[in-house]
């Protein structure tokens, strides 16, 4: 019998399991080459690289200036909680804040301002869906100054950085932001929360709120802006966390 | 005399046991970034029945505490896993392979019966193609379900850039419970699955890895 079906079962089925774990020995290759990374790092490399490319992929196909969050009704304003407070050591008063902007090429602080000259931008009201890294969100409602209006009228021609940097005072909480996103009209430089003045534990005097990604960008207590083609550094990314964190 | 039968086709074979892995790596990982905000429970009222997950699961399972990690090994398979299912459903639609695997009209009442012979009732198997009615329902709704898990997660990986996709499947926190469902709904058919290939036996699982099972057949059929 030229072909024996018992013979040729056998035959193809001792090639597919062959090839089965041919292929279970190269996932598991492939999962380790994921995984491999020096012992003081926040993250395997590889899942890095990964990050860096779904980045570019949003940014070249989803992301828009023209696509807003959804704005919410007074209605449906919840209590949010103050989830961590790096950077918020010290006790200031706002008569002693400044705010120090590095505007795009300048080599050093080019202004001091006070929260008097924030406020006296245009006020921009939002009642948006914050949302934090971890997976929870509540509906916030948010005043302050446009981060485009303040760059357009304090930092002229920073539109053209790559980047913005931002620090608390005492320089212990930081975040890096992509331009776009830091220009979304949604994206506001916050004195107001819920109706009220923001609160220390919320980043009085001023704190950046910019719902195109997650609460570890909203920084709080911003005491240096900075327009920057370099990337900067940013706390939790330097935690393993994405560096664009964008929504 | 016996025959070799072509049970599965390579294609699906390949695009089956790619997914297993993937899935199984998307649902770990998936529970690292849950695990951060793990809000659902199964209750009535006031009263918790259990909690997704008890401190038992995560002091046997160590997935606390890597949100992070789990987040990167996430966004990295949920590309394998989407472009191997988009692959498998253009695959089974063009080669015409559906017809043995969306349910029939049939297929509802069959199922039921199907459900009884396997729970060792005496009601007879009705007759089936490939798939019977039960496998029908099951492996179909198996795909919808890869299907929702890629749209609502996509809700909630860019919920201002999908705003629309958000809403349409119910806001933020509603497509993240669905997405949590979803993916418990992989585990319960993962529990049932397996029972049943080790149920069908050897040359069952066998021919899921060679694509062929041996049959009898009468003689002057076969000749």
């Amino acid at each position: 019998m030229p072909n024996d079906p018992h013979a040729e079962i056998a035959r193809r089925s001792r090639r597919s399991f062959i090839v089965l774990g041919g292929g279970a020995a190269a996932g598991l290759a492939g999962l380790w080459a994921v995984n491999r990374a020096p012992a003081d790092a926040d993250l395997p490399p590889a899942l890095r690289t990964v990050l860096g490319f779904n980045e570019k992929v949003v940014r070249n196909t989803l992301y828009s200036n023209d696509h807003l969050v959804k704005e919410y009704p007074a209605s449906a304003i919840g209590k949010i909680k103050v989830n961590a407070d790096y950077g918020l050591d010290d006790d200031i008063e706002d008569a002693d804040w400044r705010l120090q902007v590095t505007p795009y090429g300048a080599a050093e602080a080019s202004a001091k301002l006070t929260i008097d000259e924030v406020r006296a931008l245009p006020r921009h009201e939002e009642i948006i869906d914050f949302k934090c890294v971890e997976g929870w969100s509540t509906v916030t409602q948010f005043a302050g100054a446009r981060l485009s209006e303040f760059t357009a009228k304090y930092a002229p021609g920073s539109e053209k950085a790559a980047c913005v940097a931002m620090t608390t005072p005492d320089g212990e909480y930081y975040v890096g932001l992509d331009t776009p996103s830091a220009l979304h009209p949604q994206t506001l430089l916050a004195y107001e929360m819920n109706g009220a003045p923001l609160e220390a534990g919320h980043g009085a005097p001023l704190r950046l709120v910019i719902p195109v990604k997650y609460g570890i960008k909203n920084i709080k207590r911003i005491g240096t802006i900075a327009y920057t083609d370099t990337r900067p550094k940013d706390y939790w990314a330097e935690r393993g966390y994405d560096w664009y964190a964008g929504l | 005399m016996t025959l070799l039968e072509e049970k599965h086709k390579l294609a699906t074979r390949w695009f089956h046991w790619i997914n297993f892995p993937i899935l199984s790596l998307m649902i770990f990982s998936g529970m690292l970034i849950y695990w951060s905000n793990d809000v659902y429970t199964i209750g009535v009222g006031s009263l918790t029945v259990f909690h997704f997950f008890p401190d038992w699961f995560y002091d046997a399972t160590h997935i606390d505490h890597k949100l992070a990690y789990g987040m990167a090994l996430h966004f990295l398979f949920a590309w394998i896993f989407a472009l191997n299912g988009i692959a498998y459903f253009i695959y089974t639609v063009v080669s015409g392979e559906w017809r043995e695997l969306a349910p029939q009209a049939k297929s509802f009442s069959e199922a039921l019966q199907v459900m009884k012979h396997d729970l060792g009732l005496k009601v007879p198997m009705p007759p089936q193609g490939r798939y019977n009615a039960a496998q029908r329902i099951t492996y179909s709704a198996i795909v919808v379900m890869g299907f929702f898990s890629l749209l609502t997660g996509l809700a909630i990986y860019k919920p201002a850039q999908l705003n629309w996709l958000t809403a349409l499947l119910g806001g933020y926190e509603w497509a993240r419970f669905e997405h949590f469902w979803l993916t418990m709904g992989y585990v319960g058919f993962f529990g049932i699955h397996i029972a049943q290939v080790i149920r069908a036996g050897w040359s069952n699982f066998r021919s899921m890895v060679c694509g062929y099972d041996l049959v009898e057949m009468e003689k002057n059929h076969a000749e």
